[in-house]
């Protein structure tokens, strides 16, 4: 105790020096990563050892790939021939020889240009969704997109969209014209009735009243020619971006003070998300049929379609949900006391930081969603994962082929898989502000 | 700590030409009561606020003075009673609530700034969708005002690179960019350093004399000495005193008051 009362002073600071050698480069690197433990040099070991089984197995047999035969046992021979007697190999020729299958399904030949145009204006629509550097006029285009892409897909009378886009145009009149007259309350139950009048009882005989002056059509393709990642993408990418915005609003309805309101979105969100997607999908097209009037004709892939949107959304709902309880309170009180309604405050300070928080959860589902479309199979549709593949190995041809039909279609999932998850690794990245 | 501020504050010349309290009322509070559920947190409570007051709120935690002002811009619901704001009775007529909203400023306790946009966005948001200001306009008035509280130069940067003491400036800017007639403060020093009280003490005390109808829930009692020209005390939800800083401090009547303000100014 004695010592330490001798005064000091420190006059100059230390300057900040190099760290020892042990502490920097690939040794360290090493050392801490992969051998700073007994365990962990006994898994790293192990680690390397499983890697190189594998890839010994695999290398080979992928080495020997075969691109061009008509049939798998001219792959098999091509295989022999080349490599010897006993071995094996890939026979990728399988996918080379049914590409547009696995692409289109049984989407009529001579009209593979209309999916092909219907994915190359997707990727025009979706990008400044994506990435907010593009020209915001863009959007429009990405609002009128699911009329193009529909008539693109499904062709018939050009009518039948421009209808259905006409309902969005009543409803924002039908607001317009009402909230001066009636107040806010009264003018958003008729921006949401007049538009489902519409499409109920006007749209169709309007539709045809304008087909009949003016007829522009294209050659209809009907929903069970749909097939393959045509298919998929169909029901994948409607489904996203119908289930996000229902999504959300089941969110607030779950967040709402209004009683109906609330146990109305609890009621939904618990019901669809305690039931099988499956037995969804059945409902969708066995037990609709026996609810609808006899010969309605509602489309299996639109009631595929809603089926996965509704299942999503409830996901979705949930995981908004988690985002808008980790914002403090005293966001909502700031927004209030500036004089934001309701509405704005959600868009302009709540959404913004309660979407930014559950970009992971929404992505995660959206992938969920987008692999789930191939369970579209049980209720007949082509999916490309099982049903193309089945057609493919029922035919004579590749009659055996086992591996190499699905290492495909599960390559082509992963990359887009892989990608949505890069951009949402992306989109938080851009959107970190807190710099906490 | 208290003690250490008013110092400060004491050598500071406070101009006091333009802090004139009008006969206009601009806060009228009638037999207000409320609840928490069976809790009655405030009872019977009575005070008019002329424009151009300079009111200090103190009293013990839980005494209800954070629930009174926040009251007064609705953010809390009041049971029985009025609450009159520049002529607007609040009741639960949204139309009513929007109005004294847009007319009140609020500062807070964590300052709950937007985290997401910058500085210079959180303070146009109100004026561009609340008051319909042109984007340009707004940012002019933002820019004013952030100048005003002697940070223009962290406009385009986010909340959470600044320090609390920044970030409560930037939230009175962005209060005063609604060009509010009346500013309420809930604790706004609570949550800060002590380096940093004094710089938000001074921005308040700058509104105060620019004439500012003022009312502050605050523990900084050099402030309330220095700028208020009442000090309001409350205990258990009710105002128990008020008077003059000069006699609330030198000369407090309740016993109440007395071993509440030894308790605070005692060491």
């Amino acid at each position: 105790m004695n010592t330490s009362t001798s005064t000091f002073v420190r006059t100059e600071m230390l300057p900040q020096q190099a760290p020892p050698i042990t502490e920097a480069g690939a040794v360290k690197w090493l050392r801490e990563n992969l051998f700073s433990s007994v365990l962990n040099t006994i898994l790293t070991i192990l680690g390397v050892a499983a890697v190189a089984y594998l890839v010994m197995h695999i290398a080979p047999w992928l080495s020997r790939s075969v691109w061009n035969a008509n049939t798998l046992s001219e792959c098999r021979q091509i295989i022999t021939e080349r490599y010897g007697e006993g071995a094996t190999g890939a026979c990728w020729a399988v996918i080379r020889e049914r590409w547009p299958q696995y692409l289109f399904g049984f989407y009529p030949s001579h009209l593979y240009w209309r999916p092909v145009l219907a994915f190359v204006l997707l990727c025009v629509a979706v990008a400044p969704v994506l990435f907010d550097k593009l020209p915001r006029k863009m959007l429009w285009f990405s609002l009128v997109y699911p009329a193009v892409g529909f008539w693109l897909l499904w062709g018939g009378s050009v009518w039948v969209p421009v209808m259905a886009l006409a309902g969005f145009a009543i409803g924002y009149a039908a607001a317009r014209i009402v909230k001066p007259l009636a107040g806010t309350i009264i003018a958003t139950i008729a921006a949401v009735l007049a538009p489902v009048l519409w499409w109920l009882f006007l749209a169709g005989p309007a539709a045809d009243a304008m087909q009949s002056i003016l007829p522009v059509a294209l050659q209809a393709v009907r929903s069970r020619e749909f097939g393959g990642f045509v298919l998929a993408f169909t029901i994948g990418f409607t489904g996203i971006a119908f289930s996000l915005p229902l999504g959300i609003m089941l969110a607030l309805g779950r967040q709402s003070d209004m009683f109906i309101v609330n146990k109305l979105s609890v009621g939904f969100i618990e019901f669809i998300r305690g039931v099988p997607l499956i037995t969804l999908l059945f409902t969708a097209s066995l037990l609709l049929n026996y609810f609808l009037p006899p010969g309605t004709d509602f489309d299996i892939i639109l009631r595929v379609i809603i089926m996965v949107v509704l299942f999503a959304a409830a996901y979705i709902a949930e995981v908004v949900r988690g985002g808008l309880a980790a914002l403090p309170r005293g966001q909502y009180e700031a927004a209030d006391a500036l004089g934001l309604d309701y509405w704005k405050a959600q868009r302009l300070i709540i959404m913004p930081q309660a979407l930014k928080i559950s970009i992971p959860g929404i992505v995660s589902t959206f992938i969920g969603l987008f692999k789930d479309t191939t369970l579209v199979v049980f209720v007949g549709l082509l999916d490309p994962l099982k049903g193309i593949t089945d057609a493919v190995r029922a035919s004579t041809d590749w009659k055996g082929i086992y591996w190499e039909p699905y290492i495909f279609v599960g390559t082509i999932f992963f990359v887009f898989c892989f990608a949505m998850s890069r951009y949402s690794m992306y989109l938080e990245g851009k959107l970190k502000t807190d710099h906490r | 700590m208290s003690e250490a501020t008013a110092l400060d504050l004491d050598t500071r010349k406070i101009d006091r030409s333009q802090m004139q309290v009008s006969n206009e009322v601009a806060i009228q509070i009638s037999q207000m009561n409320k609840w928490y559920g069976t809790f009655h947190v405030l009872r019977d409570i009575n005070m008019t606020v002329n424009r151009g007051e300079r009111i200090v709120i103190c009293g013990p935690s839980g005494s209800g003075k954070s629930t009174l002002i926040r009251c007064i811009n609705r953010l809390e619901e009041h049971q029985q009673g009025q609450i009159i704001v520049d002529g607007t009775e609040l009741t639960s007529d949204l139309k009513n609530i929007d109005k004294v909203r847009s007319e009140v400023g609020m500062v807070f306790q964590h300052f709950n700034l937007f985290p997401h946009l910058t500085i210079l966005e959180n303070c146009t948001l109100a004026p561009i969708w609340v008051r319909k200001t042109p984007k340009k306009e707004a940012e002019e008035i933002a820019m004013h005002f952030l100048r005003k509280v002697k940070i223009p130069e962290q406009a385009n940067k986010y909340p959470g690179q600044l320090s609390g003491g920044q970030q409560q400036r930037v939230a009175i800017a962005r209060s005063l960019c609604m060009k509010p007639r009346i500013m309420l403060f809930d604790e706004p020093t609570s949550a800060l350093d002590p380096e940093m009280i004094k710089e938000v003490l001074d921005t308040m005390i700058q509104l105060a004399e620019e004439g500012m109808t003022m009312l502050c829930v605050t523990h900084e009692m050099g402030f309330a000495q220095a700028v208020a020209n009442r000090v309001i005390f409350m205990d258990q939800g009710q105002i128990v005193e008020q008077n003059s800083p000069k006699e609330f401090f030198n000369n407090p009547q309740s016993d109440r008051t007395k071993l509440f303000l030894s308790q605070i100014l005692g060491h």
